[in-house]
């Protein structure tokens, strides 16, 4: 018997969330005064619940461990949003919008919460235009869409290639809203750094002050894990340089178990890498992808031309130019899922086309459309009779400005080169991890009263995420989830604490003079004296570059049982390493950057680990999990339904020590197939 | 990836090095030898810092996230210019191929009594999210919404809205003022709600309190020197102050007890 429940509702489908939505318990409002609710991070996820939960009555104290809850990295979100609007009238609806989100995700998400997600998508378009949101518009007033890749509707709302900075900012004034009654206390700059559990359930949370370094305690009835992904495990990504597992790796070894940790989604477009000195990767919004066709020469010659500075990509004739994805899935297209579009990336570039010195680049080219798409089309508003190739080129140009200008902005900033005059080249980077905490139905983790939202948890996008999902999936946790839900276990607390009323030692009354939070704070403390009196001779920085090296060469877009079998082996050796001869300067009571980054990169080096043994395990390939093993013969990912249908959960038992436990998906209303964009 | 053109800058560096907020601090010295024009200003830095602390000495403290040029955390005044010398950018989007061969580079922290000195080169810009908390939003609570397609918005609205909400609230307004104004900052955000229908139930109360707000934080009043607009990472214009004074004057008219 596993050890797993989902608590997914009974009833049918398109049902349940209705229903069990109506017959969650609920907590009366003087009771709710006196929960107390602990929300880490505040990105989209964390700000959206914490200025729900607030707004409820609950006592809610949101910890991040930037200078301001506007800095999270939800921040950097360009394309969109999903919602199941169909404003467009192109046939979108729920059941639409679910069944891409499982199919996106290779049939590898739990079906229920997939559901729910597309049902609340369009709550969450209501609310953000509610708080100000300036999403973008049509002359007529009404609100505009694009495409993403892996659907063939339009139903992504945007702002420019801003879309997360909007949304985190409306989610973000909401909770500032909070601060301002006092209902929300913000704690910037603080990290948690260790959960504390009393009596099998989550009570609060050990976290440093950043700025004295002063470790503090902090008490609740319920712990939010916000804190987002892992993707930063491999260095170079396109995460923020402070995005990091701790609070969910600690929640781990508390006993929270750690569902799919080797879903990866590693991004198609991205801004290649330029040298050793690489400290992150920078994202071209999947939206490009509507304009830009990607492409590689056909021929060897011209690649080497094009290395060696002798040839200008505009040269190329179309006919020698292999628009590959075009070639290889007619029906999607450019547009195909992000994992297939990165995979058929890496295809090219290994067989020798990439089109940089490093040989790890393809392009992304805008000149079709800027002028024959965008260019004609002003041209005939503009009543231009048989105008140039210039004349459509400039007035394409102007049409993309608009669109993409701060993209396009961006891209020259980094690499010196103008994208409006030559193709962008573009090589996949780790943008998003799909797997994390493992959840109920409820959100909530192996822990009672512990919960995850957000891209802290594995719940609804498989073993793949679709673009535009991200933001959607954090809100619709944040604002239209957890509000309900937590109710289910605040109102057992409400219950014990009315029957504990009289007890001197209950913990409404002990709160962090529990012993336990005693203990664990001491233990905080001394892995910090650990950090600083190792005294070695290499920098935490250094390490963590080894470690992503590791990752991205072994765990990365392909993977096979013998570099999964060396990377376990690297890993645990480097994390020796790292105990043994880690450098960290300075004091614990300071401000002190480089002692926060040793305990986030101690705790990448365990998580790494298992994000390897997971693949190892996953003898099929699946959405982000690419096993060379597992492949058809034109190299198509091979899934296999009978063995590898579950949720892989794993338990925490010690150094190198996690216990597998399944959760069985079952597809009662998707029939499972074949994942084919062709 | 880079242009193809990388060279490689020697130089000299003047970091300003603050141990807290309570003590005196100073310049410090530092040269740099092959660093590649394809690095940005914060990968320098890595490098700088990797250094120091491969010779055992302190690391120098600065704030940055996400190096795109968003979250607005990255702060260095260099040269006498927040963000240095790139018109429209942050310090994170700023590569090395801005500065020549030999180049001596002055690195500070913001500047400004509301942002108080944390260390070397970070500061405390908390006033700018109690000055949000005082009125820069729209109460509407969670799940009282209509369907977002009701309230119509001229394209034109929702644009000039758009324009004052990619304010990524990094203080380089204040930082390069000489009166350490916030008012680019307040009127980004009062702009962007006054311009949209959600925006128009609190609009007079929102700019009284988040003025209030600002002048409590100590920040300085504008006399219309226009350094905010120039060094802008995001091209915030001058306009929203212009705006904001008319909402200002407006709301303090027509409001009772204010």
């Amino acid at each position: 018997m596993s050890k797993l429940d989902s608590k997914i509702p009974e009833g049918s489908l398109d049902q349940k969330w209705t229903k069990y939505r109506s017959t969650i318990p609920l907590v009366n409002p003087a009771n709710k005064r006196s929960l107390e609710v602990i929300v880490v991070g505040s990105g989209l996820a964390g700000a959206s619940a914490a200025a729900s939960l607030a707004e409820m009555g609950y006592q809610v104290k949101v910890f991040c461990f930037q200078d301001s809850a506007r800095r999270a990295h939800s921040i950097a979100a360009q394309g969109g949003i999903n919602a199941a609007k169909n404003y467009q009238n192109d046939g979108d609806s729920i059941y639409r919008l679910f069944y891409d989100t499982v199919k996106g995700g290779d049939y590898r998400a739990r079906e229920a919460n997939v559901h729910r997600l597309a049902e609340v998508s369009g709550n969450i378009i209501d609310q953000c235009v509610a708080q100000g949101v300036p999403l973008a518009r049509e002359y007529g007033g009404l609100l505009s869409n694009r495409s993403f890749g892996g659907t063939q509707v339009q139903r992504t709302f945007y702002a420019a290639g801003q879309t997360g900075q909007q949304l985190l900012l409306g989610a973000y004034s909401a909770l500032q809203r909070q601060v301002g009654t006092g209902m929300v206390t913000m704690l910037a700059r603080h990290e948690m750094l260790e959960l504390v559990t009393i009596d099998g359930k989550a009570r609060g949370i050990i976290a440093r002050n950043l700025i004295t370094g002063e470790l503090e305690k902090h008490f609740g009835h319920a712990v939010l894990i916000c804190s987002g992904g892992y993707g930063n495990v491999f260095y170079l990504s396109t995460n923020a340089m402070g995005s990091n597992a701790t609070a969910a790796w600690k929640a781990h070894k508390k006993g929270a178990f750690f569902a799919n940790p080797c879903y990866t989604q590693i991004h198609p477009t991205c801004i290649p890498v330029s040298g050793d000195h690489q400290s992150k990767l920078t994202l071209m919004s999947e939206s490009l992808r509507n304009d830009g066709r990607i492409w590689v020469p056909k021929k060897k010659e011209d690649v080497e031309a094009i290395r060696a500075g002798k040839l200008n990509p505009n040269q190329i004739k179309p006919e020698d130019r292999d628009y590959y994805l075009e070639r290889r899935y007619p029906a999607f297209g450019n547009l195909v899922p992000r994992d297939v579009a990165s995979r058929a990336a890496k295809e090219r570039c290994d067989a020798g086309y990439g089109v940089n010195k490093t040989g790890q680049a393809v392009y992304l080219d805008f000149a079709h459309n800027m002028k024959y798409k965008y260019g004609k089309m002003e041209a005939t508003k503009k009543g231009i009779q048989n105008p140039t190739e210039a004349q459509l080129e400039a007035l394409g140009m102007d049409v993309i400005k608009e669109k993409y200008g701060n993209l396009f902005d961006m891209y020259e900033q980094i690499t010196g080169v103008n994208p409006y005059k030559n193709p962008m080249q573009i090589y996949p980077a780790v943008h998003y991890t799909m797997g994390g905490l493992w959840v109920d139905y409820n959100l909530m983790t192996t822990i009672p009263g512990l919960y995850a939202l957000g891209e802290a948890n594995f719940s609804d996008h498989g073993a793949n995420r679709l673009g535009a999902s991200a933001l959607m999936q954090g809100l619709a946790d944040g604002y239209f989830v957890i509000p309900y839900t937590i109710g289910v276990y605040l109102s057992t607390e409400v219950t014990r604490m009315s029957n504990e009323k009289d007890k001197a030692d209950s913990i409404d009354k002990v709160k962090t003079k529990h012993p336990e939070f005693d203990k664990e704070l001491a233990e905080v403390k001394a892995r910090i004296d650990k950090f600083l009196t190792i005294k070695g001779t290499q920098s935490v920085e250094s390490f963590h570059k080894r470690l992503g090296k590791i990752m991205w060469d072994k765990c990365g877009m392909a993977r096979n049982k013998q570099h999964l079998t060396e990377a376990i082996k690297e890993i645990q050796d480097l994390r020796a390493e790292f105990w043994k001869d880690v450098r960290v300067l300075g004091t614990a009571d300071e401000f002190n950057p480089d002692l926060e980054k040793a305990g986030r990169v101690a705790d990448f080096l365990e998580l790494g680990e298992l994000m390897c043994k997971d693949a190892l395990h996953r003898e099929e390939s699946c959405g982000g999990h690419f096993r060379e093993e597992h492949q058809t013969e034109e190299g198509e990912a091979k899934r296999d339904d009978v063995n590898f249908a579950y949720v892989a959960a794993w338990e925490f038992k010690g150094e190198s020590n996690f216990e597998l436990h399944k959760e069985e998906l079952k597809y009662e209303n998707i029939k499972i197939a074949a994942r084919s964009y062709k | 990836m880079g242009s193809g053109n990388e060279q490689f800058l020697n130089l000299t560096l003047k970091v300003w090095r603050q141990k807290n907020s309570k003590t005196a601090g100073t310049f410090e010295t530092h040269q740099l030898t092959g660093i590649s024009t394809d690095m940005s200003f914060l990968e320098m830095f890595d490098v700088l810092n990797e250094k120091l602390i491969h010779e055992g000495k302190d690391p120098i403290a600065f704030d940055h996230d996400c190096r795109e040029g968003i979250c607005g955390m990255c702060s260095m005044f260099i040269n006498g210019r927040p963000h240095g010398p790139k018109q429209g950018i942050t310090t994170c989007q700023l590569h090395m191929r801005s500065f020549k061969n030999g180049d001596t580079i002055i690195v500070e922290p913001w500047r400004s009594a509301a942002f108080p000195v944390i260390k070397d080169l970070s500061v405390d810009r908390t006033a700018f999210d109690r000055i949000i908390s005082s009125g820069g939003y729209v109460s509407v609570n969670t799940g009282n919404a209509q369907d977002a397609n009701n309230i119509l918005i001229p394209k034109s609205a929702a644009d000039e809205a758009f324009a004052a909400a990619a304010c990524i609230g990094c203080g380089a307004c204040v930082a390069t003022c000489k009166n350490g104004s916030a008012m680019l900052f307040v009127s980004a955000k009062v702009s962007q709600l006054a311009l949209l229908p959600q925006g128009q139930a609190e609009r007079k109360e929102r700019v009284l309190n988040m003025i209030a707000q600002m002048d409590a934080e100590g920040f300085g009043n504008c006399t219309n020197t226009g350094a905010c607009e120039a060094e802008c990472p995001k091209g915030i214009s001058i306009e929203n102050i212009a705006r904001m004074n008319r909402e200002f004057i407006g709301a303090s008219l027509t409001t009772p007890n204010k």
